[in-house]
């Protein structure tokens, strides 16, 4: 998988747009149709509560959604927490990587089995390289089982520059989406790879295929794939 | 953002620095740092934008402008601002976010009858 996503990411990394063009569009919201969680739209309404845990930026619309339905709602901001400066350290190679170790004593610290739902998005798709498969085995640790997790992977074709965006529940099977603002200019992060800001915008750091995807959640009972028109796969996985 | 002026709310301005036990029956303004608990049962607490609180909080209603490490009880709502940045489990009974806010912990909201069955 590894070389697959290398590939992918030094075309990603020779491209040098995106900063400028994406201010304009900024407060732009897209509306977008989610099979995915339409799927998972049967369990909350269920009469049981649930517990779900949002990784995403925080949305107050999410927090609304889930606390109306008397569900509870774990909100925690993945993608900003892993630009803290602090876990910047070498691998065995002298590779600038980010401590993983450290990375998950500080965040996703929950006991084993809390969560029926897990709204992870696209964060794979933006996440440090060291830090993916690490916090996917934190994610399958605190998902009840049964429990399910829905993700968003972009395809070859969405491109390097696809931007990163915040992902608001709407209705039953539809999602606002927003295109994270960027305040900051781009700059190198902290393993090398660009992100066009360090704190509220991010870069596409790979494409996954589905045999990548399949590898990534190979811990779990089952995986169910949905096609968009948008060049996006969701993903529900099951614990 | 001025802090608000009023005859009943007690105010800590920004260089102010206090680690330990805050209790009180009058509405509090924190615009500097506080470190420990804060207990206004029948009151407001509102971290100003400057404000850093690193304590378990409980109070009748409170507002955050700034930033709020540490679990939250409000007996009747909780108020998180656009440049509120806040580590911690929240319990309410309301809660209004904007856009903007972050929030890294659990949002739980209790009705009145949670409440009375000590859920």
């Amino acid at each position: 998988m590894a070389s697959v996503s290398q590939n992918f990411m030094k075309l990603f990394r020779g491209s040098s747009g995106g900063t400028e063009a994406a201010l304009p569009q900024a407060a732009q919201k897209l509306t977008r149709r989610s099979s995915g969680l339409g799927e998972l739209s049967r369990l909350w309404e269920s009469e049981t509560p649930l517990c779900v845990l949002d990784l995403g930026s925080t949305s107050p619309s999410n927090i609304r959604f889930f606390t109306e339905g008397s569900h509870k709602i774990y909100s925690e901001d993945l993608l900003v927490a892993s630009t803290d400066p602090g876990l910047v350290t070498k691998d065995e190679q002298g590779n600038v990587v980010l401590d993983s170790r450290q990375f998950l004593a500080d965040n996703l610290v929950y006991p084993a089995a809390q969560f029926d739902v897990v709204l992870c998005w696209n964060l794979p798709d933006y996440l440090d390289e060291s830090l993916v498969r690490p916090v996917m085995g934190r994610l399958w640790s605190v998902l009840k089982p049964g429990g399910m997790l829905l993700a968003f992977f972009h395809t070859k074709d969405a491109g390097p520059d696809s931007p990163c965006y915040r992902f608001h529940i709407i209705g039953k099977d539809t999602l606002e989406m927003q295109r994270i603002m960027l305040k900051r200019e781009a700059r190198r992060g902290p393993t090398g790879a660009v992100h066009t800001a360090i704190t509220e915008g991010f870069r596409l750091q790979r494409v996954f295929n589905n045999r990548h995807i399949e590898t990534l959640f190979r811990d779990f009972a089952s995986i169910k794939f949905f096609l968009a028109r948008d060049n996006v796969r969701e993903v529900l996985v099951v614990r | 953002m001025s802090a608000p002026l009023s005859g009943d709310l007690a105010q800590i301005g920004k260089s102010v620095v206090i680690k330990g036990e805050l209790s009180g029956s009058e509405d509090l303004y924190v615009d500097g740092q506080v470190e420990g608990s804060i207990s206004l049962k029948n009151n407001s607490l509102t971290v100003g934008p400057n404000g850093t609180v690193k304590a378990t909080v409980e109070a009748k209603g409170i507002v955050v402008q700034g930033k709020l490490e540490g679990n939250v009880q409000a007996s009747d709502r909780v108020e998180l601002r656009k440049s509120a940045v806040v580590t911690g489990d929240i319990s309410t009974q309301r809660i209004s976010i904007e856009e903007g806010a972050y929030l890294k912990g659990k949002v739980d909201i209790q009705g009145k009858a949670d409440k009375a069955a000590g859920k």
